[in-house]
């Protein structure tokens, strides 16, 4: 069977640590020696977001034998890359080490993650891009990090979470997007939480389901903070990727945050179009999983609302299990979006991706 | 981008023909005293020295200030005789009720904060206050006007006795809930005061507001009021999770619930995420025994305002087609500055009988007006 | 077209707005720094009497947190919704191609002539020595 996206570069793929303990050639003497000390290096450090046996984390043929979801380099290859035909796969580390409390904890961890990603997955096959892994609650260590790991042009993206410590926009995160920007990285927002806050403004839920859901309104209200602060003023050429967002709750919250601008413009009066025009200039979004209506005409309405042909990226968030075969597109996406949101959109928002990589 | 319609003609039946419910009108004090009637002496005395208490920094002013004065009125509500809009009612009939030859209003009043009172035991005596206000100043001279009964969500005891002593009196229409919780309003903790609406009769009104001591986003508290408002849809999202998710409407099969506030277009594209992701993790929450969207089809109504203006207006159509056109019902939300006129607020033709469900009979058949 | 006097001069002092009715409309006749200037009294968007909203400047930021205030007393910020207007144009801040009030042209006469002119000015009681505020609608 041949896959409906061959030849396409595939947005947000998981690779997953086996165990913390793979870092430990990757970090120097103090923070292995540390990390041993605690018994880091036998915890995975998995983040609530995505329990391991939760059937949203790993597709039953997807799973490999032992180990956690995404953590097997052979059957990434096989199902993820050879399953679909892709030309790259853009890796997406969802880790612990992003949101430790200690801000150096978190950075030591980062940086020995993009080392040893770089090294073991990278390394090992050529379609395969990565994004660098960030402390998203420290911006220097994370810019200081970008500025580290940028040479190496395999990594084609920064990665920070929807739900954060602080909104994503506030300016004390600006030199994160500053040395994105100088390095034409785009910011990639993946779902899930730092759970510093409760996942919704009426509280802690009781169900993964209901901050599963609530992820797509943690992205919404990531949207109205990098708008209404002006980072796509003061950082023109920055982009952002909403990864695993849903997608379908777009073209409704673009309605609400123009009609916001309209009144409440004069608070935030560097923003001198409505929200939807830097929103479609600046931000795109990974198709899986894609909240779909029940019939094809709501879906092609949707896409119209949407408004850009632009904003869409291939992705089969491999390995979540949203869809089964390889029927990662959305039955009833238009047809002359196709070629677009599997190849020209990701080159275009990954300008990396057309470059010979250069180590 | 293109956009509105200068100088359109008023949609004129609306005043005239139609019979117009305004499921959000709120009214005000002109003063903090004129609940001291309906306080106890040791109340009153607690109002005047210690006052309201909620989860938030500004003892008086809204965490994120509006941009017109008194927490964001609509600069022509001011009542040519004094006080704050939605305080006197004669202008109240000039400007709305009588403007636009409402039948029926349903008010919800967010004032004496009963809601989000820290101090619990005066938040109870702070919403029978309010509701005893409604009734004698608002429903008994102007019995157009149906209040929204007041309770404590973190005292269910008090909130059950609050709701049963209104129960059967025409002046109330429903419950009204904080939103914004101590706790998602799905959670157990709350079923008991759910049981009561509906074993009473009465839907439950969620309108956005109050503080919850949460941030407003999950990543945190937004700068702007700029965040802040839009924020409401997200807040709305979360409730109709909880409810359906946690079980209520499993618990509850007779409970109807209203969201003011909150605008709507929002709700298809959550129906379709909960139904898609409830089908996955569905072995976590075995009492959600049917797809998400059944139960909000059968439980929830919308309330319109503030309403969404999509860039292509015929796109208002759709929302309201997935949605189900028996499911929502037009609100002002009276004297506030992002309120919503009847006449213009819908910028596509309405069918007759669309505009019926919407304006008056929708509303009619939930609070049961003749 | 004809001609109406609306006003004198003297009632509407320079930052304020006076509403009037001309041929069964409202309009609102601004006195901005002495140049006076008439917009319909409806929003174009929501239907609000918009010449209730308040007299402002123009806030504006080159760049964020840059704040600065131009055209003071320039802009009309409707009562409701919030919708800022250019009371010079009655274009809208947030559409300016698309979205605008309509405005009416507005003339200041010496009152001599128009005592002895073809004008309407029933609003007004004619004083010889006053100037006028005229309307063309």
């Amino acid at each position: 069977m041949t896959s409906p996206a061959a030849g396409a570069i595939d947005c947000d793929v998981h690779a997953a640590l086996p165990g913390t303990h793979v870092l430990l050639p990757y970090l120097d003497d103090y923070w292995r020696e540390h990390v041993v000390m605690r018994g880091l290096d036998h915890d995975n450090l998995n983040t609530s977001n995505y329990p391991p046996g939760a059937p949203i984390s790993g597709r039953p043929d997807w799973r490999p034998a032992k180990g956690d979801p995404g953590s097997d380099l052979g059957l990434l290859r096989k199902q993820a890359l050879d399953g679909f035909g892709t030309r790259f796969a853009i890796l997406n580390v969802i880790h612990g080490a992003q949101i430790m409390f200690s801000e150096d904890l978190s950075a030591a961890l980062c940086r020995a993650i993009n080392d040893w990603i770089a090294a073991e997955w990278l390394d090992r096959d050529p379609r395969l891009r990565a994004s660098i892994v960030v402390p998203i609650h420290s911006p220097e260590l994370a810019a200081q990090e970008i500025e580290r790991k940028a040479e190496d042009r395999r990594f084609v993206q920064v990665l920070m979470l929807a739900m954060a410590e602080m909104p994503l926009g506030r300016r004390a995160n600006w030199p994160i997007y500053r040395a994105a920007q100088r390095h034409d990285l785009p910011i990639g927002i993946h779902a899930g939480s730092a759970y510093r806050h409760p996942p919704t403004s009426i509280g802690w839920p009781s169900y993964l389901l209901e901050d599963y859901v609530a992820q797509s309104a943690g992205f919404a209200t990531t949207l109205s903070s990098l708008v209404a602060e002006g980072v796509f003023v003061e950082f023109p050429s920055l982009r952002v990727v909403l990864l695993e967002s849903g997608v379908t709750w777009l073209p409704a919250y673009l309605w609400r945050l123009n009609k916001t601008w309209r009144g409440i413009r004069a608070e935030v009066p560097w923003l001198d179009r409505a929200p939807a025009d830097y929103i479609r200039e600046h931000v795109r979004l990974t198709i899986q999983p894609f909240d779909q209506p029940p019939e094809q005409r709501q879906l092609e309405r949707i896409i119209e609302q949407i408004g850009s042909d632009e904003m869409l990226l291939f992705s089969t968030d491999y390995p979540h299990w949203h869809f089964d075969g390889t029927d990662a597109i959305p039955d009833g996406m238009p047809a002359h979006l196709m070629r677009k949101l599997l190849v020209d959109n990701p080159l275009k928002t990954y300008s990396r991706l057309s470059k010979e990589p250069v180590r | 981008m293109t956009s509105m319609v200068v100088e359109r003609a008023p949609e004129a039946s609306i005043e005239t023909k139609l019979g117009f419910v305004d499921c959000d009108i709120h009214p005000y004090m002109k003063a903090p005293g004129e609940l001291d009637p309906f306080l106890s002496a040791r109340w009153r005395e607690h109002r005047r020295t210690i006052g309201s208490r909620g989860r938030q920094g500004l003892a008086y002013t809204a965490a994120y200030p509006r941009m017109s004065p008194a927490n964001g009125m609509r600069l022509d509500g001011w009542p040519p005789g004094g006080g704050v809009p939605g305080s006197d009612l004669a202008f109240m009939r000039e400007q709305l009720l009588d403007q636009f030859g409402v039948t029926g209003g349903i008010m919800l009043p967010l004032l004496g904060r009963a809601s989000d009172e820290r101090n619990v035991e005066f938040g109870v005596a702070m919403a029978r206050a309010v509701n005893d206000w409604m009734a004698h100043c608002w429903s008994d001279p102007e019995p157009r006007l149906r209040g929204s009964i007041q309770v404590t969500a973190e005292d269910p005891a008090a909130a059950i006795a609050e709701i049963e002593h209104r129960a059967g009196d025409r002046r109330f229409a429903q419950v009204q809930l904080p939103p914004r919780g101590l706790e998602p309003l799905g959670r157990r903790r709350y079923w008991p005061i759910f049981e009561a609406a509906a074993a009473n009769g009465f839907p439950v009104a969620l309108h956005l507001g109050g503080s919850s001591g949460h941030a407003s986003t999950g990543s945190g508290w937004p700068s702007f009021y700029h965040e802040e408002h839009p924020s409401y849809v997200q807040s709305m999202e979360a409730l109709v999770t909880s409810l359906v998710i946690e079980g209520v409407f499993e618990h509850v099969p007779t409970l109807k619930v209203v969201l003011v506030e909150g605008g709507f277009a929002w709700l298809p594209a959550l129906t379709w995420r909960l139904d898609k992701h409830w089908e996955r993790l569905r072995a976590e929450v075995p009492h959600v025994k049917r797809p998400p969207s059944e139960y909000i089809h059968e439980h929830i109504w919308v309330t319109t305002q503030p309403i969404e203006e999509p860039e292509r207006p015929q796109d208002l159509m759709h929302t309201f087609e997935w949605i189900g056109w028996d499911q929502v019902m037009f609100s002002t939300d009276y004297p506030h500055w992002d309120q919503d006129d009847p006449r213009f607020a819908i910028k596509v033709n309405l069918p007759a009988d669309k505009k019926r469900m919407l304006f008056r009979d929708n509303a009619r058949a939930l609070y049961g007006f003749a | 077209m004809a001609r109406h006097v609306v006003a004198t001069l003297d009632e509407i002092a320079p930052g304020t707005c006076k509403i009037v009715t001309v041929a069964g409309r409202e309009i609102g006749i601004f006195n901005v720094a002495s140049q006076f200037y008439g917009l319909i009294n409806r929003c174009p968007h929501g239907g609000a009497p918009l010449c209730r909203g308040r007299i402002h400047g123009r806030m504006e930021a080159a760049a964020p947190g840059q704040y600065r205030l131009t055209r003071p007393g320039e802009m009309l910020r409707c009562p409701w919704h919030g919708w800022e207007f250019d009371i010079r144009t009655g274009q809208s801040w947030c559409d300016p191609d698309n979205v605008r009030v309509r405005s009416y042209a507005v003339s200041v006469e010496p009152g001599e002539t128009l005592a002895k002119g073809p004008f309407v000015a029933d609003t007004v009681s004619v004083t010889v020595d006053q100037h006028y505020i005229v309307v063309d609608l």
